[in-house]
């Protein structure tokens, strides 16, 4: 019996077999490349008719009394001034109960406690946003911010602020959570072993140790607060447009309300004037403070993450 | 520590360095944090009850009254005969067309780039914009869909009487919101299956194609399917977007004859939609009694599909 030596033909395999790789293998390239076509997709559809809008607005209309799109007043700082005040308000919510209940599970609580409270904080966290809209229309603003200030409106930023916190909590507790147990238990040893009691050690140790997990969840919570729709459009008014103000007990209106406002008006979004137009300059803002803020939330776990 | 040069070593006794050590009675300071914890802990469950309760007690009325029939009606402007069924039919449409396009497409990509991308610059550009969409507020899928889906919706036929602002735009946009979260939850799966798996399969002359698919899918399946479910309580959830690309925030009727073509083209509604646009209407009762009935419905689902999600996960929970 004489063996034949093996070509390179053979250890190459079925040609079938081989194109059949090649076929799947783009099938699958297609697929992963996806994602990236939708980002040109969205970056494409908002810079087109952003600049048409830029190129076509009168520039004053851009700094005036506030945002009336269909009367031609399109004040950005009026939007920019309510997200911002919308947003401080969620993060003075969120940063003490996310950071509070994040520190109490991954230090204090028994595995046993722990098992069901995470889950039920992470319950809080699939509530979708309109059933928070709801909420803060129907619950937290006549009840807390009209008890607390008896003359103010039923439609506030602070009613709303204070609902888009209750939304973003859960997000600080579990990314902070995940942070503060990833710490080492020889770093909470070594504290213990110096004579640190249990707060020192959380205060001290723990909590520098986990900084950049922290401030990533904060900062992508912030990212969350600026972008969410439906709280601010539901409880803080400002149906049609609203007037440039910096007091939280006023109507205002968001970004995002802006957007979801002019859409849903009664002509629905008409191709008469730049209201159209507008949206989608307002879009593009968007867009970009909140990929900016994500990949700074990114940058700041890759860089400051200590390993250990 | 300072306090130790206040000790004498020759006659220190146990119970003085205990003393010490105590500084004379209670430490109240660490037993003050803990407390300052766990206030904070039950103030954010706190919130969570009174949510559910203060819902729970507006709702109540509605399914006292009504009972199923809440479910089975359609829109109505007569609160009295107003139900869910048409947003549920609305839900139900766009979370099969997100199934249909969001899940095959993300779960290809997630096998692209976990089995065949080469680590290389692009691979992790690819990998940064996935992770970048899925921060991407929802409210600009909604600029998007009507930038593109609504006008691709009229090109392709679909149409009908909306002229593009129906049902099928409405999937396609969320399928879109939703695929960067079935992307990082899949891939999270393949990852999670050991490579001793994958050598045994290249071991006994398996091409990549195959040990993917009969390999290293059959294990992560459970994860991946968890993720997917996540993703369609997401997309159940959402509003904005829809409000966006043009869902119908009023009553209407349904289109046509009402054959499926018709349903899929014409006027529609979602369950988040729903609650919106109730507490918004001028007879009280659509905002005091029917939405907070209609977010009753919207949880329930939510907590069916989570429930199978968890499931899923500890029916899965295989350690290596």
């Amino acid at each position: 019996m004489t063996t034949q030596p093996i070509t390179a033909q053979e250890l190459a395999g079925d040609p079938k077999r081989r194109r059949k790789e090649t076929r799947v293998k783009a099938v699958f390239m297609v697929a992963g490349f996806t994602s990236i076509a939708i980002s040109i997709a969205i970056i494409v559809s908002l810079a087109g008719e952003a600049w048409n809008f830029i190129s076509q607005v009168e520039l004053s209309a851009l700094w005036t009394l506030g945002w009336f799109p269909r009367r031609g007043l399109y004040d950005i700082p009026t939007l920019v001034i309510a997200t911002t005040i919308i947003s401080i308000i969620a993060m003075i919510v969120a940063i003490p109960l996310g950071l509070g209940a994040a520190a109490y599970l991954a230090e204090y609580a028994t595995p046993r406690a722990r098992k069901w409270l995470k889950p039920t904080i992470e319950v809080l966290a699939g509530i979708p946003s309109v059933v928070l809209g709801f909420w803060a229309l129907t619950f937290i603003s006549p009840e807390i911010v009209q008890r607390i200030f008896t003359s103010s409106k039923p439609f506030t930023m602070l009613a709303a602020g204070l609902g888009v916190g209750v939304l973003i909590t859960p997000l600080v507790a579990t990314v902070s959570e995940d942070a503060m147990r990833a710490v080492p238990l020889s770093l909470r040893e070594a504290s213990y072993g110096l004579g640190a009691n249990k707060a020192t050690t959380v205060r001290k140790v723990v909590f520098p140790a986990a900084i950049s997990g922290i401030v990533a969840s904060l900062i992508l919570a912030l990212s969350r607060a600026i972008g969410e729709t439906m709280i601010v459009f539901m409880a803080a008014g400002a149906v049609g447009g609203a007037i440039r103000t910096w007091n939280p007990l006023e109507p205002g209106q968001t970004m995002t309300a802006a957007i979801a406002s002019l859409a849903t008006g009664s002509d629905q979004v008409a191709g008469e004037g730049l209201a159209f137009q507008s949206l989608f300059f307002v879009g593009l803002l968007l867009f970009l403070l909140t990929l900016a803020l994500n990949s700074i939330s990114n940058r700041v776990v890759r860089k400051y993450r200590e390993t250990y | 520590m300072s306090t130790s040069s206040t000790l004498n070593p020759r006659r220190a006794t146990s119970e003085e360095v205990a003393k010490t050590i105590k500084r004379g009675g209670a430490n109240w300071k660490p037993i003050a944090f803990q407390a300052l914890l766990l206030i904070l802990l039950s103030v954010s469950l706190l919130i969570l009850i009174v949510l559910l309760a203060d819902i729970l007690v507006s709702a109540w009325p509605t399914f006292r009254d009504r009972g199923l029939s809440f479910i089975t009606d359609g829109l109505s402007l007569n609160p009295e005969t107003a139900g869910v069924w048409t947003a549920i039919v609305g839900s139900v449409i766009i979370a099969v067309v997100v199934a249909v396009l969001a899940f095959p497409v993300g779960i290809g990509a997630a096998i692209y780039l976990e089995e065949y991308a080469p680590n290389n610059s692009i691979t992790r550009f690819v990998d940064t914009t996935v992770r970048n969409l899925a921060g991407v507020p929802s409210i600009v899928y909604g600029l998007l869909g009507l930038a593109l889906f609504v006008p691709l919706v009229n090109i392709i036929g679909f149409g009908g009487a909306t002229s593009g602002k129906n049902v099928v735009a409405a999937g396609i946009t969320m399928a879109a919101l939703v695929l960067p979260i079935v992307i990082i939850t899949s891939a999270e799966a393949i990852r999670a299956v050991p490579n001793a798996i994958r050598e045994a399969g290249y071991g006994v002359g398996a091409t990549k194609w195959e040990v993917v698919k009969n390999h290293v899918m059959p294990v992560a399946l459970p994860g991946v399917l968890t993720g997917t479910v996540l993703t369609l309580a997401r997309a159940f959830g959402e509003t904005a977007p829809l409000l966006v690309i043009g869902v119908a925030t009023g009553f209407f009727a349904p289109a046509g004859d009402a054959s499926f073509y018709d349903t899929l083209t014409g006027p529609y509604t979602a369950l988040p939609v729903v609650v919106f646009s109730w507490t918004r209407q001028t007879q009280a009762e659509f905002a005091e009694t029917l939405a907070p009935a209609a977010i009753v419905v919207l949880l329930v689902v939510l907590f069916i599909l989570n429930g199978l999600a968890i499931w899923m996960r500890n029916r899965s929970d295989r350690k290596w």
